[in-house]
């Protein structure tokens, strides 16, 4: 948390390019990629992950608090002490204390909000786009992104993916990016769960009006 | 004076109602003694079909308006909020959302039947016309609906469409400003967008609803063989070919509707962006009239007249071309010169027509949808070619087509046993 923020501020005072159209190649880095939405651990600790490194710049405007701990069972205590950094409360929206006018001057754009990005984007390409840092002595972060070029933002996991082994780095990103798909879509899952219901009683249904149908014109002539 | 129906019910609250309301009458006038074909096949299913998707269409847009926010500010945030703060909110505005693709779905099928089996022609021609009427109603209501969500494809996919008219000559700049009540698209084109959309255009579209069956149970529907079964009527004056709507269709239309729902319900649990045709990418960004998304795209159901918009190399003759390619189905009743109706008869010269027209429309859809360059253009100039082919050259060669005999009797397996 504080290496990222002192990031932050390092980065505060450089005046940063403006991302242009970056160049799309992501099957390369999006290989150890396994996003699973109906593991409640791995969007727990997608959360965590989340809070940690994302949430001192990135927003989840239209996500509350409480929502994400009723849905991923987390209870308050837990919720006020690992994941609420601000002094929000519960029901509110995933909130920061960063000025769009700051992150405009820190970054040359604010960084976006995050509830969307999985919708917007795609899950591989933020995947690809946290797996694909390199050094560049031209950036003015010291880093470049294969994925997204000339990004203004830092990569802000240098230290986990220098720590962690790439299976750790990759098992980090997937519970992350499946956290971010659960904010873009909350009701993902129920979604899911809810069609096999709806459809399975259709099915069933089907038999009787096809029955019913037989019956009605065998009189037909 | 309308005639006076033997009352069909022995409740007497029901017959105290039938000596105040033609309920008996209505009732078999339009189902139990309702005559129509006994051997429809499955382009008949997609009439009710959109009458099915018309309901869900009604039902869910009036609940997504107890939530959503017409304004510029609001609309955008509205829509999360229904997604994720509404009870079922995400499962109404899905259904809302995959809806408008599979109405479109529907009614083009709709259409097709027609064209296969000559339903415009003699005596059906005021049903099609109310029907195209009713597409046109349907395309305007798609095209103000897309604006809400006030999404950045929706709100620059409406620009590109509003400026279309400013192609007309002399009165063009003043009329698309007219249009938006504004000088580019903004909180005062949202708001009237809206009012379009859930007051003015349903209920145009109910009433033509009502206006194409009432003057389709007036001369009685078509089928697969083309042939009039009112023609060939048994000792009771019953046609022979036909049986009644209820119970008869109403239990084979209620197999269809059930597999219909089997797929739009999948497609509403499981694909409710189905790759970015029914919910565009761009769209999970807020409208931004500084951010124009790379490629500007109308939704997949307009694609083939904006195909047919961008392979004409004038902007303003294309537009044209745009609102002839929409316009000239009207025309089809007078444009076919052929007498026999079903496609099971007619000569090889509207069969090939019909092919390379079903072919042209799925092309330029596709093309629509491409970035237009190289092939793409050279391949949508030429299909707009042979769309326009089909309905300019109609009257030639529908004229002296190769027909067949048609049979005395509808085609059905058990009239030959």
């Amino acid at each position: 948390m504080k290496k990222m923020l002192l990031i932050c501020f390092l980065l505060a005072f450089i005046p940063s390019l403006s991302s242009a159209a970056g160049s799309m190649d992501l099957d390369e880095y999006i290989e150890g990629m396994n996003v699973k939405t109906s593991d409640v651990k791995s969007l727990q600790r997608g959360a965590r992950n989340f809070f940690n490194y994302c949430s001192g710049c990135h927003t989840l405007q239209y996500m509350r608090y409480n929502q994400i701990a009723e849905d991923l069972g987390i209870n308050e205590d837990q919720l006020m002490q690992n994941l609420i950094f601000t002094d929000s409360s519960p029901q509110n929206l995933v909130m920061n204390n960063m000025l769009k006018e700051d992150g405009d001057r820190w970054f040359g754009k604010a960084p976006p909000d995050l509830t969307l990005v999985t919708r917007r984007k795609s899950p591989e390409y933020v995947y690809g786009f946290l797996n694909s840092f390199y050094m560049d002595n031209n950036s003015p972060t010291g880093v470049n992104n294969y994925v997204q070029e000339a990004s203004s933002m830092p990569h802000v996991l240098w230290d986990i993916q220098d720590r962690y082994t790439d299976q750790e780095y990759s098992q980090f990103l997937n519970d992350t990016v499946g956290f971010l798909v659960y904010a873009g879509e909350p009701i993902i899952e129920k979604r899911k769960s809810m069609g096999v219901w709806v459809i399975g009683f259709l099915l069933i249904f089907l038999i009787f009006s096809y029955a019913l149908y037989k019956d009605i014109w065998r009189e037909v002539k | 004076m309308a005639k006076k129906t033997e009352s069909i019910f022995t409740n007497p609250f029901l017959r105290w109602i039938d000596e105040r309301f033609p309920l008996s009458s209505l009732i078999k006038d339009h189902a139990t003694e309702y005559y129509a074909s006994k051997n429809f096949n499955i382009w008949y299913l997609f009439g009710v079909l959109s009458m099915v998707v018309l309901i869900i269409m009604l039902i869910t847009g009036f609940f997504l308006t107890m939530n959503y926010k017409p304004s510029a500010d609001d609309a955008f945030d509205s829509v999360e909020y229904i997604m994720r703060s509404v009870e079922n909110g995400w499962l109404i505005r899905y259904m809302h959302s995959t809806g408008a693709s599979f109405f479109f779905i529907v009614i083009y099928l709709h259409m097709f039947r027609a064209m296969l089996y000559g339903s415009y022609k003699k005596p059906r021609e005021l049903i099609w016309v109310l029907g195209m009427l009713l597409y046109f109603c349907l395309m305007a209501e798609a095209f103000f609906g897309y604006l809400l969500p006030w999404g950045n494809m929706s709100y620059w996919a409406g620009q590109v469409i509003v400026n279309l008219f400013g192609y007309i000559p002399f009165v063009g700049d003043t009329l698309t400003e007219w249009i938006r009540g504004d000088y580019f698209i903004s909180d005062i084109t949202l708001n009237r967008f809206f009012a379009f959309h859930v007051i003015f255009l349903p209920l145009a579209i109910i009433g033509l609803v009502a206006a194409h069956i009432l003057a389709l149970h007036h001369v009685g529907s078509n089928n697969p063989d083309g042939i009039e079964i009112k023609k060939n009527l048994d000792e009771t004056g019953k046609p022979v070919d036909g049986v009644a709507f209820h119970p008869f269709h109403t239990s084979k239309d209620l197999v269809g509707i059930t597999v219909f729902l089997i797929i739009y319900f999948a497609a509403v649990f499981f694909a409710p962006e189905m790759g970015g045709y029914f919910l565009e990418v761009d769209n999970f960004e807020p409208a931004d009239p500084l951010k124009t998304p790379e490629h500007i795209v109308p939704s997949w159901y307009f694609t083939p007249y904006y195909a047919i918009l961008r392979a004409v190399p004038n902007a303003a003759l294309g537009a044209l071309f745009l609102v002839l390619a929409v316009l000239l189905f009207v025309f089809l009743p007078w444009l076919d010169k052929c007498e026999v109706k079903s496609i099971r008869y007619r000569g090889w010269q509207y069969k090939f027509a019909l092919t390379m027209f079903a072919i042209s429309f799925i092309a330029l859809g596709y093309l629509g949808l491409q970035p237009a360059t190289g092939i793409y253009v050279f391949l949508a100039r030429f299909f707009t070619i042979t769309y326009f082919a089909f309905f300019l050259l109609m009257p030639f060669y529908t004229k002296f087509e190769n027909t067949k005999a048609i049979p005395e009797r509808v085609v059905y397996k058990k009239n030959e046993s």
